[in-house]
C-alpha cells in the first residue's frame, strides 16, 4: 500500500519567556493513500499543531515530514507553497474564504496559482457539485455559515489534491448543518479518492474515519482502527 | 512517483504569472476602492502642487524666451556707474544702427499740487529706446511726445498717491516738467521694483539744467543700441570686451539678459517646488500609515492565499501592483488639478514676473509629475509591503505562535535608506546645493525621528503610569494609545508633521515681520538724508535744527575701488579658481567713511583700531571681520585703493564685527581721519522725525533748499516693505495651503483608517451593553488624546525649529505669540476628535451584527 503522509520522530517547541515550551513531543506514523483518519484530543493537546506541520504550514523542530514522497523539512516556505498548491487541500474551522473575492473565484484560485487555463467550467462544475451554482458570484459576506464552508470545500477539492486536511470542518457550524457539510466531506473525498486527515473534538465525526489517533499532551497516547469501510475498498468492492 | 519528485529540484515558484496576478490585484481591490482612494487621495495635492510649479516654470522660461528682447528693449546694453571716460566715448557713439542714452539715478521730486515730496528713481532718456516692445503709458503717445518737450512720465502709483493728473507739474532738482502721462510699465520692470523705487522719466536734454548730475552724484550711464537683424551681437560683444573692461564698462546681450533673468526665477521656482514636495512628503506619510493598517487587516487574506500555494513574492506583487495602480491614479488626478492651478500660478506671482506668462499645457510637467507620484507612493508603501513577505500561512489557523513582525525587517532598512536617498536626490535635484540639501534631508528625517520617538514615550509613559483610579471610560479611552492595534505612533507622526510645518510657517512668517519692526523701534533714526555735498552740509545741519530736529549723525561717504589685494590685482586672481573672494572683492565698488574712533554697533575682533593717520606713516584701515575672511585677508596685509582716479595704498588695522540690524550707517571698510578728507565725497545724515505731517515739512523744506539731496522715510520703506511682505506672505500662504490641505486629508485618512481598528472592540461592547454615550465618551477620549499629544509635539518642534532659524539664520530674537498657538492646538485637537467621532458613527447607529458583515 502506498504511503502518502509520513512522520517519524516529529518534534516542534517553541522558545517563551526564556523556557522551551514542547507542544509535540516524537510523534511517528503512517497514513495510507486514500485512507481516511482523525486527529482528536483535548484543546491546547498539540493536534492543530499537528496538522500545520504535516499540511507543510509551518516547520518542525526535528524529526521528518514526508508528503507523497517529499521531504517537506528539507524545503523553503516558498516550495512547500508549491508543494501544498499540488498536493494539499484544506478545510477550516472558519472557512477562510477570501473576503474580497466571489464563492467562484474562490474556488478558481488554487487553479490559477497552477496557472492552468479554461477553469470555470471545473469550478462551477465543483460549486454544482456543493448545491452553490447559483451562488457563485456572491461574496464569502453574502453567504451563510454552511454555505462558507460549502464554497471552501469545492475550493479544497479543485486542484485534486492527494490529501485533504480539515482542522474542525463542523466547529463553527449548527447540527444540521454539520451533517449535510460531513456527508459532502466524506462523499467528495471518496468519488476523489482523496486521503482525509480530519482534526476534531467531535468523537461521532472522528468514527467516521478508518482510524483515530488520540494525542495529550504532545504525544499519541492512542492509535486505533475504527469499524468504517475504508472508501476506496468501498469503491472497489462497489 | 517520478513526477512527484520533480517539486524537490525546483527552485521556488517558477513563473510568476503576471496576468493572475494582474487579475487578483483587481480583484482584491474590489471592496476595497474607496478605501485604497482615501490612502492616495493625500497625494494628490502634493502632485498638483509640483506639477503646477514645473507647468509654470516652463512656461516661464519660453516666455522669458519669446519676450527676452522686449524686456531688454535693445539688442546690446553697455553700462556704468561712473562718468564715462573720454577714450570710450567714440566707440559708444559709433556702436550700432540706432543709439539711446539714459542716465538714472536717485533723487527727490516735488510735486506742487499737493505739496508732496518722493525718493524716485529718475530716468533721463534720449533716443527712440525701446526699439523692442514699449515703454507703457496712458494715454499710449505720451511715450514718445515726452521727449519732445520738458515733460516727464510719472510711475501710476505715485500718480495716485499725490492725486497728480496728466497736465500737472513736477519738479526734479531745480526744473519743473510738466506731467506727459502716466508710466504704466517701464521694459524689464515689475510690479515688485516699481513699488521699491518708482519711476519718473525725463528727456536727458534737460537733465543738465535740474542740477541733479554735478560730480560725486551717483548716476548709472545706459547706452542702448539695436543692431541690424544679421549681426551677432554676442559675438560682436564679446569681441568689444577688453575695451569694454579697460573703460570699466559692463555690457548685457539678449542672451545674457535671458539666463540672468532665467537664473534668477529659478531660486523663486525651487523655493517653491520644495515647499510643494514637502506637502507631498506628509502626503506620502499618510500614504505610508494608510497602507500599514491595509496590510495588518490583509494578513488573514494573505495567509490564505499562501495555504493555497501562492508564494511570498507573488503574494507581494499583488498589493504592490495595487498601490502601484492606485498611485497612478492618484498621480493623474494631481496632474490634472495642477495644471488647472497652473493658470492662476501667474496671478499669485504676477507683482514678481517682468514677463507675461502664457499658459499652456506643459507635458513635461505632468509627465514629471506622474513619475514622482508613481515613484513615491510604491516608495512609501513599501515600508509595510515588504512585511507581506513575512506573512506565514500559519496564520490561517490561528497558532501561530511567533507573532507576524511587521518590524523585524533586514529589508524594511534598505527601504527606509532608499527613502532617505530619494528624498535627498529629489531635493538636490530641485535646489542644487549639497550643504542645503543635507540640512533640508536632516530637518525632515529629525522631525520625523523626533515625532516617532515621542510616541514611543507616550506609550511607554502611559503604560509604566496608568491612571489606575479613572473612572472606567476615561482608562478605556486612555488605554487605547498603548494598546495592541493602537494608533498613537501613525497619528502622532502623520498628525505632528503636519502641524510642524504649518506652525514653522507661520512662525517664521513672524519672525521676518518681527525683524523689520523692532530695526524701527523707538528713539531710533527714521530719516536718511543723503548725496549731502560738503558745502551743504552745515547749512543742512542748521535747517534740521532750525525744525527742532536731532542731527542722530552725520558721516562722509567716499566712493572708491580696490584695486590690489597683498599686491596682486584681478587679472592675477583670475587665474586663481580658489581665490573667488578676492576676485569679486576687486570687482565691486566701495563706499567708505572715515573717523576716528567706532560706533557703537561695531567692536574689534582682531588688530587694533587705529582712529588717526600720521603723515608719512602708512595707513590702517579696519574691515569688516566677515568680510575680510571672504577677500582673504589678515591683519598687515596690503591693500591698494583707486579713489577715483587717485591711487592710495593702506594695510589692514583691525578687524571689526557690526550689527547691521541696527538702522545707522555701516561700513564694511572704515578709514583714520587724515587720509581722504580732501576725496571727492559726500554726506549721509540721519534724523528722527516725529509724525508724518513733520516728516514732509522738513522734506519739503529740504527739497525747496537742496534740490539735490535725496530722502529716504524709513515709515515709507516700512509701509512698502510691509506691502512686500505681504505679497509674499501671500505666495507663501498660496503653497502653504497644499500643505495644509495635504494634513487635513492626511489627518481625516489616518482617522478613517483607525476606525477599521476600532470597530470589533466597539461592536463588541455594543453588544454587552455599553450605551451610545459610553462609546462615543470612550472614542472621543482616545481621539482627545492622540490629537492632543500629536498637536502638541508638533508645536513644540516647530518651536525648536524656529528658533534655530531665528538665532542661526536670521539672526534675531525668537519670542512666539502664544495666542495663535493655541488656537491651533485647540483646533487640531478638535478636528481629531469630531473626525474621530463622525467615522464611528456607523459603529452607534446600526445593529453590531449588521456592522461586523458589512465592514469586516
Amino acid at each position: 500500500m502506498d504511503i502518502i503522509l509520513n512522520i517519524q520522530n516529529l518534534s516542534k517547541t517553541y522558545e517563551s519567556g526564556g523556557r522551551t515550551l514542547t507542544v509535540l513531543d516524537d510523534i511517528s506514523f503512517a497514513i495510507e493513500a486514500g485512507s481516511t483518519m482523525s486527529i482528536v484530543g483535548p484543546s491546547g493537546s498539540g493536534k492543530t499543531t499537528l496538522l500545520g506541520l504535516c499540511a507543510g504550514l509551518d516547520r518542525s523542530s526535528s524529526g521528518i515530514v514526508e508528503l507523497n514522497h517529499i521531504r517537506l523539512d528539507n524545503l523553503n516556505e516558498d516550495q512547500r507553497a508549491q508543494v501544498r498548491n499540488q498536493h494539499v487541500g484544506f478545510i477550516f474551522q472558519n472557512f477562510q474564504l477570501l473576503p474580497t473575492l466571489t464563492a467562484l473565484e474562490n474556488v478558481m484560485v488554487p487553479l490559477e496559482l497552477r496557472g492552468e487555463k479554461n477553469i470555470r467550467p471545473r469550478a462551477l462544475e465543483l460549486l454544482d457539485k456543493v448545491g452553490l451554482a447559483d451562488r457563485g458570484h456572491h461574496y464569502p459576506t453574502q453567504l451563510s455559515g454552511g454555505e462558507q464552508q460549502r464554497v471552501s470545500l469545492a475550493r479544497a477539492f479543485s486542484n485534486s489534491p492527494k490529501i485533504l486536511f480539515a482542522d474542525e470542518p463542523t466547529g463553527n457550524l449548527d447540527a444540521e448543518t454539520s451533517e449535510k457539510v460531513v456527508k459532502l466531506i466524506f462523499d467528495l473525498n471518496r468519488e476523489a479518492g482523496t486521503t482525509l486527515v480530519l482534526v476534531t473534538h467531535d468523537l461521532e465525526l472522528a468514527s467516521k474515519t478508518q482510524r483515530i489517533i488520540r494525542i495529550r499532551g504532545g504525544s499519541i497516547v492512542s492509535d486505533v482502527k475504527t469499524l468504517s469501510e475504508n472508501p476506496k475498498r468501498a469503491d472497489h468492492g462497489g | 512517483m517520478a513526477a512527484d519528485h520533480k517539486i524537490l529540484t525546483m527552485k521556488g515558484q517558477g513563473s510568476l504569472n503576471y496576468r493572475w496576478l494582474l487579475l487578483m490585484a483587481w480583484r482584491d481591490s474590489r471592496r476595497n476602492r474607496s478605501r485604497l482612494f482615501l490612502f492616495i487621495s493625500s497625494i494628490i495635492l502634493g502632485i498638483a502642487a509640483l506639477v503646477a510649479i514645473y507647468s509654470f516654470e516652463n512656461n516661464l522660461k519660453k516666455d522669458i524666451d519669446l519676450q527676452a528682447k522686449s524686456l531688454m528693449g535693445a539688442d546690446l546694453i553697455i553700462e556704468t556707474n561712473k562718468a564715462v571716460k573720454e577714450e570710450a566715448l567714440p566707440m559708444l557713439k559709433t556702436l550700432g544702427i540706432e543709439r539711446s542714452e539714459e542716465r538714472t539715478f536717485a533723487s527727490m521730486i516735488y510735486f506742487p499740487k499737493s505739496g508732496g515730496t518722493r525718493l524716485v528713481n529718475v530716468r533721463a532718456l534720449s533716443g527712440e529706446f525701446p526699439y523692442y516692445g514699449d515703454i507703457e503709458t496712458s494715454p499710449k503717445n505720451a511715450s514718445r511726445s515726452f521727449r519732445l518737450s520738458k515733460q516727464a512720465l510719472v510711475d501710476k502709483t505715485l500718480m495716485l498717491q499725490y492725486d497728480a493728473k496728466p497736465g500737472d507739474s513736477i519738479k526734479v532738482g531745480e526744473l519743473v516738467f510738466q506731467i506727459a502721462g502716466l508710466l504704466n510699465k517701464a521694459p524689464g520692470q515689475t510690479g515688485f521694483n516699481a513699488s521699491v523705487a518708482p519711476v519718473v522719466y525725463i528727456p536727458l536734454s534737460y537733465l543738465q539744467d535740474t542740477g541733479l548730475s554735478q560730480k560725486g552724484s551717483r548716476i548709472t550711464y545706459n547706452f542702448y543700441y539695436k543692431f541690424s537683424p544679421e549681426t551677432d551681437v554676442d559675438k560682436l560683444a564679446k569681441s568689444l570686451e577688453p575695451k569694454l573692461e579697460k573703460a570699466e564698462l559692463d555690457y548685457e546681450t539678449i542672451e545674457s539678459r535671458k539666463e540672468n533673468t532665467g537664473r534668477s526665477f529659478e531660486d523663486m521656482t525651487e523655493f517653491l517646488a520644495l515647499v510643494g514636495f514637502i506637502a507631498l512628503l506628509l502626503g506620502c506619510i499618510g500614504v505610508a500609515s494608510a497602507i500599514h493598517i491595509y496590510i495588518r487587516e490583509k494578513i488573514n487574506t494573505i495567509a490564505v492565499l499562501r495555504c493555497l500555494g501562492a508564494s511570498s513574492r507573488q503574494a507581494f506583487l499583488i498589493y504592490l501592483i495595487q498601490i502601484a495602480g492606485i498611485g497612478l491614479i492618484g498621480s493623474m488626478i494631481g496632474a490634472f488639478l495642477g495644471t488647472g492651478i497652473q493658470q492662476f500660478l501667474p496671478i499669485v506671482l504676477k507683482d514678481f514676473l517682468p514677463v507675461e506668462i502664457n499658459v499652456s499645457i506643459s507635458w513635461i510637467a505632468i509627465g514629471q509629475g506622474l513619475l514622482l507620484g508613481l515613484i513615491i507612493s510604491i516608495l512609501f508603501a513599501l515600508l509595510p509591503l515588504v512585511s507581506v513577505r513575512n506573512i506565514s500561512p500559519l496564520n490561517t489557523l490561528r497558532l501561530s505562535l511567533e507573532e507576524t513582525s511587521l518590524f523585524k525587517d533586514p529589508i524594511k532598512w534598505l527601504v527606509y535608506l532608499i527613502l532617505v536617498l530619494f528624498i535627498f536626490y529629489f531635493t538636490y535635484v530641485q535646489i542644487g546645493s549639497l550643504s542645503k540639501t543635507i540640512f533640508f534631508t536632516m530637518g525632515v528625517l529629525t522631525g520625523f525621528i523626533a515625532l516617532a520617538a515621542l510616541a514611543y514615550a507616550i506609550m511607554w509613559l502611559a503604560r509604566r503610569y496608568f491612571p489606575l483610579s479613572w473612572s472606567y471610560l476615561w482608562r478605556q479611552g486612555f488605554a487605547n494609545l498603548f494598546r495592541p492595534n493602537n494608533q498613537t505612533l501613525i497619528l502622532v507622526v502623520s498628525i505632528g508633521l503636519g502641524t510642524t510645518f504649518i506652525c514653522t510657517l507661520f512662525f517664521v512668517q513672524d519672525i521676518l515681520i518681527n525683524r523689520v519692526t523692532r530695526s524701527s523701534g523707538k528713539n531710533q533714526a527714521n530719516m536718511v538724508l543723503f548725496d549731502i555735498q560738503t558745502n551743504q552740509k552745515q547749512a543742512l545741519s542748521d535747517l534740521t535744527k532750525r525744525m527742532d530736529l536731532p542731527v542722530l549723525q552725520e558721516v562722509p561717504i567716499v566712493n572708491m575701488r580696490m584695486t590690489e589685494i597683498k599686491g596682486r590685482n584681478a587679472a592675477s586672481y583670475k587665474k586663481d579658481s580658489v581665490a573667488l573672494g578676492a576676485l569679486r572683492g576687486l570687482e565691486r565698488e566701495y563706499r567708505v567713511t572715515y573717523r576716528d574712533s567706532l560706533s557703537d554697533s561695531e567692536g574689534i575682533v582682531d588688530g587694533k583700531w587705529i582712529g588717526k593717520a600720521e603723515p608719512g606713516k602708512p595707513v590702517y584701515v579696519s574691515l569688516e571681520d566677515a568680510y575680510a575672511k571672504r577677500i582673504g585677508v589678515k591683519i598687515g596685509d596690503e591693500l591698494t585703493f583707486n579713489v577715483q582716479g587717485a591711487p592710495l595704498k593702506a594695510l589692514v588695522g583691525s578687524t571689526r564685527k557690526v550689527d547691521w540690524n541696527r538702522i545707522q550707517t555701516n561700513f564694511i571698510l572704515i578709514f583714520p581721519t587724515g587720509v581722504l578728507e580732501d576725496a571727492p565725497q559726500f554726506h549721509v545724515m540721519l534724523t528722527q522725525v516725529s509724525s508724518n505731517e513733520m516728516s514732509a515739512k522738513y522734506q519739503q523744506a529740504v527739497v525747496k533748499m537742496f534740490p539735490n539731496i535725496s530722502m529716504i522715510d524709513l515709515g515709507l520703506v516700512l509701509s512698502v516693505l510691509d506691502e512686500i511682505l505681504d505679497k509674499l506672505g501671500f505666495v507663501i500662504r498660496f503653497m502653504a495651503a497644499f500643505s495644509i490641505i495635504t494634513g487635513l486629508i492626511v489627518l481625516i485618512a489616518s482617522v478613517l483608517i483607525s476606525k477599521y481598528q476600532r470597530i470589533r472592540e466597539s461592536v463588541l461592547l455594543r453588544t454587552i451593553g455599553a450605551s451610545r454615550k459610553q462609546i462615543l465618551a470612550i472614542t472621543a477620549l482616545e481621539y482627545f488624546f492622540l490629537g492632543a499629544l500629536a498637536a502638541a509635539a508638533g508645536i513644540i518642534l516647530a518651536m525648536l525649529a524656529s528658533w534655530v532659524m531665528a538665532r542661526f539664520v536670521f539672526e534675531t530674537n525668537f519670542s512666539p505669540e502664544l495666542l495663535p498657538v493655541l488656537i491651533l492646538f485647540s483646533l487640531i485637537t478638535s478636528l481629531t476628535v469630531l473626525i474621530g467621532l463622525f467615522n464611528s458613527r456607523g459603529v452607534l447607529n446600526r445593529p453590531p451584527l449588521e456592522v461586523l458583515r458589512s465592514e469586516v
